[in-house]
């Protein structure tokens, strides 16, 4: 923000950051959670990118994925439910030099907060926004969550969830200024750090939907597709999610060209298959953050100023 | 009703008799969209710059556009004002200048007329082609000719067609000038404050609008057998006069805060109108979130990563916040929040003043949400607060709220133009290193205040979180912890208060009747005071600036008085109403608080009539409180 404060820190630009650099406290998710390896990856990421940890900020709401600012040694915002996307957008409209990640769960993404997921697609502010999706309410005990699959027994509808479920690839697809819609899974490491690669570059609200199981209520849930990678469409583009070593397990490939919305909305609709990649990415949309940027204003001329507004109301 | 024929000619006129009078209260009331409240929002700016003092009021109806002709439509402005200062918005008015007779006929049922108030009315209606309308018109001044008020028919609509062909949009600008002739206003500061108010348009409107005005003038100066005079006193210090929302706005830029996150809500949403217009040039930025509890966390993202933020609000979108209220609490984050208070519960009376929100900001969350909470009581306040409210909430670590109210949102007066200091701009950030081995809640054992690190500070990386924490900002659900981080909290609010003032007080230092205000009723009650103590009453008068923590030597100020009655714009109960006892009558708000902090019994005289306290009616209670202390039933 103010130049010269960071100036003493020029020597240390020298610094190199290993993992050990980005480790917080001890994760406490349940083990075989999905959540570690997007702990994993994202930690991964952070050494690849040399983000300085002080410049970097984790915002999360509530849920067992919220926790996961704690588990790293960065600047994090372990928020309200459903309430990250606000707290990420002040951080980052008062400090745009600041790198900002968000992490949510389906309920806190899809449910209670889904009024500011609709406006941080379409405010389009450069953040990376992390939707760790296992399709339930963990941290609650095993409730229905909008992205429950109809007919999955919870404790809320023990009978089975009535409704099909929301989609977040399509709501976030059919959102007005959408910029970039990722889809990715725990299970497949390598995909997943080159999709959080990929989101973390994007000049804009980079929206990455992450399929993930619970150890503890949705064990089945992907069993079959994490067997089987036939199950699993990647989506591929010399644009797109590129992971080359996926090349071999994954041979059910889909050429999807990311800049055409029109296909991965049709992608996204069809429930028939899982499919990994990048379905949207669009550089050239409208930016809230650049579109908000005040100039530099110092004391003295912030006092001119207020006494030139005083003079029109003056007696 | 004594109607008054106007002169056949100019030659035949008298001169008119001038009335003197020390002050006066004027209303302008209209349909909604004709302009009323520009009318007379010029006559009270252009008033107080010749150096009277004033206080105005709006009269808004809840509806962009109710239905023409209607009593609830009134639509207007209230301008008090005088020779020397004037700090409320009075009693009855004095003089009305009304655009149709259903709108007067609004007013007089309301009871806002002096019985020897002066009317002007439009009589354009007297002759519409319009049946149902003509028959209104007939029935609406037999009912008023029971009055005594003195109605004077103007051709307000034939006069206006010689310029405008919408007399809808030049009759605000005809009345200004009725106003000017009736009472001397300068019609060069007349034809200035018109181009501010119309700066965005364009040379032709402006043009357009002075010559209606100038009308106005002309045809009162034919037509009309009196003028007023209210002596104006140049004032002979530099001031500055605008309304209490503006003020918010201009208190936000000299308190040098960058961010304001705000969803709509009346009254609240011209504060930030303001800011729109001019906050970005100061390196700011008003952020319209999608929703009220967005906009809190938004401000509170803002907050957290660098200079304090704010948010501007009303009590329904402040019933919103509060989770996220809690959550700037036991994180510590600094947030100034300004709830400008309407009527409530719920969407309630939105244009109309109340003081309902006060244990709603200090006790609104679940949990033990210790904050600061200061309510301004003039105009003057509203800007100096903001700077007040930041430095707080910076140096305390802590979420300061302030309780603003319709009436000082729109109210219009004069103060001191404020000297700037660069000390009340918040300072530039720093984001040197943290201390080594400083934790995020270094807690001073004594004062619980600690440092806060912001992202960018190298060495200070945590996680701030609204699960219970240590020093550390450690998850940690300990009995023990979970005591000292909530004392560390709440001793904060102890620290503040040594800091504070007694309040003074208004009147003698004992007697037999105290009254205890807060916030916009300063004015009326300190006036009543007034008028009480001209009467003989012993009666004096505190107001609190800071309701959360209270100012100290309350308990004791309050022992000095054979009785202490707060006087507030909320609910209570009525001693001697069915079924209400002492045991079970529910008080107004700030005398809960202060039977509570001082274990004192304070009564309440509270109403909620959807306007201002007057003056008159305060009186009349101080003097019911001072006859049953000497024994007699009031």
């Amino acid at each position: 923000m103010t130049q010269c404060a960071i100036l003493p820190m020029l020597d240390d630009d020298e610094r190199e950051f290993a993992l050990g650099d980005y480790e917080g406290a001890v994760a406490r998710w349940c083990p075989g959670c999905g959540d570690h390896s997007v702990l994993t990856a994202v930690e991964k990421l952070l050494v690849a990118e040399q983000l300085k940890p002080e410049q970097t900020v984790f915002v999360s709401g509530i849920g067992c994925s919220s926790r996961f600012p704690h588990y790293l040694k960065t600047y994090g915002f372990h928020g309200l439910h459903g309430r990250a996307l606000p707290v990420a957008t002040g951080v980052k409209l008062h400090r745009p030099d600041l790198d900002v990640f968000v992490v949510m769960g389906d309920g806190d993404c899809c449910s209670i907060g889904a009024a500011h997921w609709i406006h941080a697609i379409r405010y389009n502010i450069h953040m990376v926004a992390m939707l760790l999706d296992n399709s339930i309410y963990g941290l609650t005990k095993k409730q229905t969550s909008p992205t429950t699959p109809q007919g999955f027994k919870t404790n809320t509808q023990p009978f089975g969830s009535f409704l099909p479920p929301l989609n977040p690839l399509t709501t976030t697809l059919g959102t007005t200024n959408v910029s970039f819609v990722a889809q990715t899974a725990e299970w497949v490491p390598a995909h997943l750090y080159a999709t959080l690669r990929a989101a973390y570059r994007h000049q804009g609200f980079s929206f990455v939907r992450i399929l993930q199981r619970c150890p503890m209520y949705t064990q089945g849930m992907y069993e079959a597709a994490v067997r089987d990678p036939g199950m699993i469409e990647l989506l591929v583009h010399d644009d797109g999610v590129v992971a080359p070593e996926l090349d071999k397990i994954y041979r059910n490939r889909a050429t999807h060209d990311p800049s055409d919305l029109d296909s991965a909305r049709r992608l996204a609709e069809d429930s028939t298959r899982i499919r990994l990649g990048l379905f949207y990415r669009n550089e050239s949309r409208a930016r809230y953050d650049l579109l908000r940027k005040p100039p530099k204003v110092t004391s003295s001329e912030r006092i001119a100023l207020l006494n030139q507004e005083l003079d029109h109301y003056a007696v | 009703m004594t109607a008054v024929a106007a002169p056949a000619s100019p030659e035949l006129r008298i001169a008119p008799t001038v009335l003197n009078r020390a002050e006066h209260t004027i209303e302008i009331v209209s349909d909604a969209g004709e302009g009323a409240q520009k009318c007379g929002q010029i006559f009270g700016a252009v008033s107080a710059k010749m150096g009277n003092g004033v206080w105005t009021v709006e009269i808004i109806p809840a509806e962009i556009q109710p239905p023409p002709r209607t009593a609830e439509g009134a639509s207007g402005n209230r301008v008090r004002f005088g020779t020397g200062p004037v700090t409320n918005g009075g009693d009855e008015t004095n003089l009305v200048i009304a655009f149709n007779e259903q709108v007067l006929l609004g007013r007089h049922r309301l009871g806002a007329l002096a019985s020897d108030a002066i009317v002007l009315l439009e009589n354009s209606w007297a002759t519409s082609s319009n049946p149902d309308i003509r028959s209104a018109w007939d029935k609406t001044l037999a009912e008023l000719s029971t009055t005594s008020y003195r109605i004077i028919e103007v051709p307000m609509e034939q006069q206006c067609l010689t310029i405008d062909e919408n007399p809808r949009k030049g009759k605000n600008m005809f009345a200004l000038g009725l106003l000017a002739y009736i009472y001397d206003r300068s019609l060069e500061r007349i034809d200035e404050q018109i181009a501010y108010a119309f700066r965005k348009k364009s040379e032709e409107v402006y043009n357009r609008n002075v010559a209606l005005m100038r009308l106005g003038v002309e045809w009162a100066a034919a037509n009309l057998d009196f003028r007023i005079e209210v002596p104006t006193h140049p004032p002979t210090e530099a001031l500055v006069v605008m309304n209490g929302n503006e003020a918010l706005g201009m208190g936000a830029l000299a308190s040098g805060m960058e961010l304001c996150a705000m969803y709509p809500i009346t009254p609240a949403t011209s504060v930030s109108h303001y800011l729109a217009e001019v906050f970005s040039k100061f390196g700011g930025i008003l952020h319209q979130a999608e929703d009220e509890i967005a906009a809190v966390g938004v401000a509170i993202g803002a907050s957290y990563s660098g200079k304090v933020a704010f948010t501007i609000t009303s009590g329904p979108g402040f019933a919103l916040k509060t989770e996220f209220i809690g959550l700037a609490v036991i994180t510590e984050t600094p947030l100034v929040i300004i709830d400008v208070q309407r009527g409530g519960p719920s969407t309630g009376l939105p244009t109309k003043v109340e003081q309902s929100d006060l244990l709603a900001a200090l006790f609104a969350e679940p949990g033990d949400a210790p904050r600061v909470v200061i309510a301004p009581a003039t105009i003057e306040e509203c800007f100096h607060v903001v700077v007040t409210a930041r430095q707080i909430a910076e140096t305390f670590r802590t979420v300061v709220i302030i309780l603003s109210d319709a009436n000082l949102s729109t109210g219009v007066q004069p103060f001191p133009r404020p000297q700037l200091k660069k000390e009340w701009l918040a300072p530039e950030l720093d984001l040197a290193p943290v201390k080594q081995g400083q934790r995020p809640y270094e807690w001073d054992a004594r004062t619980g205040t600690s440092p806060r690190s912001i992202p960018g500070q190298p060495g200070g990386m945590f996680t701030v979180t609204g699960l219970s924490h240590d020093e550390g900002s450690k998850v940690a659900y300990g009995a023990g912890v979970h005591q000292r981080a909530t004392t560390m909290r709440s001793r904060k609010l102890a620290v503040l208060q040594q800091t504070l003032l007694r309040p003074a007080i208004n009147g003698d230092q004992d007697g037999d009747l105290l009254v205890v205000g807060w916030g916009s009723t300063k004015g009326a009650i300190e006036e009543a005071v007034e008028r009480a103590r001209a009467e003989g009453i012993r009666a004096s008068s505190v107001h609190l600036t800071f309701l959360s923590p209270l100012q100290p030597g309350l308990k004791e100020i309050f022992s000095r008085f054979r009785k202490v009655m707060t006087v507030e714009i909320n609910y209570s109960d009525q001693p001697g109403d069915p079924f209400i006892t002492e045991e079970n009558r529910r008080r107004g708000q700030l005398a809960m608080l202060l039977r509570a902090q001082t274990l004192c019994d304070v009564d309440c005289w509270t109403r909620v009539p959807g306007e201002p306290l007057r003056p008159g009616f305060i009186h009349q209670a101080i003097r019911d409180a001072a006859l049953t202390l000497t024994g007699a039933r009031p």
